[in-house]
């Protein structure tokens, strides 16, 4: 039999943004494939060098248009390291607030657009009407749907307000999670594409820097949640799974979705106290970071994200690095579709949430 | 038919035409009957379609274009048209145009089969269930023409993959049309419409002792039509489009709107195995009841239409909540759940259906 050598994208409508995958065929089992990134580069952090922290903040959504409250923290917390700044219990209580609810939207978002890849066409239309919720409140709090811009230095642009309506998102997640579950996950077509699909080993997984929701559904329980100061006095227990598989993955997600909804409330509950928003927030033109370098990481619905800073003394980072979860996850997918057929390449490419903006930056 | 047919005939001895032309030029009629309401049948079912998957997912579908989103597929339809039809490099271009003008031929071939009603069978031969089968089976050759001929690879994936999926599901379909033919002693549509009407009602319909049948049937048509959850052939989220990737333009609509037709003719096809085709399901029919004597002989035929395209919707239906529901199944589970599952369960509901002929009863 001949081999076949097919492109898989960047134009390709389930590789998620601009993913170029190279794979040889036999049939359809892929004998190899190639990873191909780079076509969505912005230069994020070269462009970080020549603006100034207050100046690239905005951008920094732009990392994971997904999830970009997670980033906007972390570059926040990477200057207020540096400038050893202490939140205020509200403040923290309203960032671990947003981040739950982006990592609920965005995980929703995931649970649809994976279906879809497996030929569903519903879940994904249920997925966008909970997580427009979200993104209604983010809309009354920061001005913005999806690039926030809510987090500064120091603390939040606002308070926060009409907090019924978290409440009211609360109230219905887990009776639409039940139904999702009741759709998809004992679905017989559902099973058969992603039960023992993509297995990941964890040893596999940890030598390749797999973190995340990945991780976890092959057993290991690394949440680097667990040790963030930032989610100190809440209870989180990381979501471990055993399956390994496309379907571990997935039931991880939505766990992980409840247990995000469980913070959600414990942090309503505190904002509910209506104490006075108490932030020392710094003056962005004057603020200069001390020579040295700076590293802070936190948990994003895609694995583990971190940020470098290099400060020389100047307005302006002398270097940035980002660290993103998806990127490991790409370079996984030479290993992990060695040998499968065509259509769960899908299932697996789409099972590890990739998203592209991330890998290119 | 055979009414049409004097009414022709004697219209055309009225004007001094021997009805020797009249016996050629007759079939025109009923193919020009067909073609037109297929048109506006297909514009429908692709509205219908767009409009409850809107419902199902909570959307509410095309409600731009006249009123209630009717004349968007019209409008759709008209854009198609329109537009330029792109022509890649490297294919084989008489091919390439050839499978889109070949598409639509079984499907007016099989609708021709079709018993609308007792007097309104175009083409009524005593094997019409064989010939019926034998065509549903074609579009497979033009899909493999067509992806064949693109140069395209994921066309020609998709094209492989409709030849094996197809090739698997026509055994199914092939024995449980079989035992139908077993209950009915009768290869023709219409004679097979007729054996399910008894004192019974809906309970004398195939459908109650050849439920198995039934449901091999329903999921081997899906496979056919390559429709979710076997939509692999134009799986968009793995080939992009499958085998019509390059096609654009009208010979893009003439893939999709064949697509449609074939759904429609394979609905009427089980409404009449298994539902009684046009046979009322009260028994009797109400036209003479609602109309006076006079007209009342010729509405039944038309009552008789309207319920088969009634059952056949409700078939359509089903079909669109199915793809609103399921995920797509994996290639090699397809053909193995075939293989396996169906054809075993067919042939053995062929064998039962022959002892319930040998039994007796009402459905004997």
């Amino acid at each position: 039999m001949t081999e076949l050598k097919l492109n898989l994208g960047p134009q390709h409508p389930s590789t998620h943004g601009v993913l170029r995958l190279i794979l040889e065929l036999e049939g359809e089992k892929i004998l190899s494939c190639e990873p191909d990134i780079g076509y969505l580069h912005r230069g994020m952090e070269k462009m970080a060098e020549k603006l100034s922290y207050i100046q690239y903040l905005p951008t920094v959504d732009r990392i994971d248009y997904l999830a970009g409250f997670f980033y906007s923290e972390l570059f926040c917390r990477t200057v207020e390291k540096a400038l050893e700044i202490e939140l205020s219990d509200r403040v923290r209580a309203i960032r671990v607030m947003m981040l739950e609810l982006n990592r609920i939207a965005s995980h929703l978002l995931w649970t649809g657009a994976f279906l879809m890849d497996l030929g569903a066409v519903s879940p994904f239309f249920y997925a966008f009407r909970e997580r427009e919720m979200i993104l209604k409140y983010f809309e009354k709090i920061t001005g913005q749907r999806m690039m926030n811009n809510y987090f500064v230095f120091g603390g939040v642009r606002r308070d926060v307000f009409d907090l019924d309506d978290v409440d009211e998102f609360l109230k219905i997640l887990t009776p639409k999670l039940k139904d999702y579950e009741n759709l998809i996950t004992e679905n017989p077509i559902f099973l058969q594409r992603t039960k023992g699909k993509g297995v990941l080993e964890p040893e596999l997984a940890l030598n390749n820097s797999i973190t995340g929701p990945n991780l976890r559904a092959s057993g290991v329980g690394i949440d680097f949640r667990k040790n963030d100061s930032l989610y100190c006095g809440f209870y989180h227990e990381p979501v471990v799974l055993k399956g390994k598989d496309a379907w571990a993955r997935y039931k991880a997600r939505i766990e992980e979705m409840r247990m995000s909804g469980c913070i959600v409330r414990q942090a309503l509950e505190y904002l509910r106290k209506d104490e006075p928003l108490k932030q020392k927030l710094v003056n962005p033109l004057k603020m200069r970071l001390p020579a040295g370098e700076f590293l802070s990481e936190i948990e994003a619905p895609r694995g583990l994200a971190r940020c470098y800073i290099k400060s020389i003394g100047e307005d302006k980072p002398y270097r940035l690095k980002w660290r993103t979860g998806s990127y490991y996850a790409v370079n996984l997918l030479k290993k992990l579709l060695k040998g499968a057929y065509l259509n769960d390449a899908i299932a697996i490419a789409g099972s590890l949430d990739i998203i592209l903006p991330e890998v290119d930056k | 038919m055979n009414y049409l047919y004097h009414l022709y005939i004697e219209f055309l001895a009225k004007h001094g035409i021997p009805q020797f032309w009249g016996d050629i030029t007759f079939y025109i009629i009923p193919l020009s009957i067909i073609f037109c309401a297929l048109l506006v049948i297909v514009l429908a079912l692709v509205l219908a379609e767009r409009k409850l998957l809107g419902f199902f997912t909570q959307r509410k579908g095309p409600n731009r274009v006249g009123l209630w989103g009717i004349l968007q597929t019209i409008a759709d339809a008209f854009k198609l048209l329109c537009k330029e039809n792109i022509t890649p490099k490297g294919v084989n271009v008489f091919l390439f145009n050839l499978a889109p003008a070949l598409i639509f031929v079984p499907v007016m071939v099989v609708l021709g089969l079709i018993p609308y009603s007792a007097e309104f069978t175009f083409m009524d031969f005593r094997t019409n269930i064989l010939i019926y089968v034998v065509f549903a089976g074609f579009p497979l050759l033009c899909i493999l023409l067509g992806g064949w001929a693109s140069n395209n690879k994921y066309s020609l994936i998709g094209a492989i993959r409709n030849t094996a999926q197809v090739l698997a599901y026509e055994l199914p379909i092939a024995f449980t049309v079989l035992s139908i033919i077993a209950l009915s002693s009768s290869m023709n549509l219409r004679e097979i419409t007729l054996a399910q009407s008894s004192s019974a009602g809906i309970f004398g319909w195939f459908w109650v002792p050849c439920i198995l049948g039934l449901i091999i049937m329903f999921i081997s048509m899906l496979a056919e039509l390559n429709r979710c959850p076997f939509d692999l052939p134009e799986a968009e989220s793995e080939l992009i489009c499958g085998y019509n990737t390059e096609y654009s333009g009208m010979r893009f609509a003439m893939f999709y709107l064949s697509e449609y037709g074939m759904l429609f003719a394979n609905a009427l096809f089980i409404a009449i195995l298994f539902f009684g085709g046009y046979l009322s399901p009260f028994g009797k029919y109400l036209s003479p009841m609602i109309f006076p004597e006079t007209v009342g002989g010729i509405m039944i035929y038309f009552e008789q239409v309207c319920w088969l395209l009634l059952k056949s919707f409700l078939i359509i239906f089903v079909v669109i909540w199915v793809r609103a529901t399921l995920p797509r199944m994996a290639s090699f589970d397809l053909l193995k759940f075939s293989w396996t599952v169906l054809l075993p369960i067919s042939i053995f509901n062929f064998l039962l259906m022959v002892i319930i002929k040998y039994t007796g009863g009402i459905y004997a």
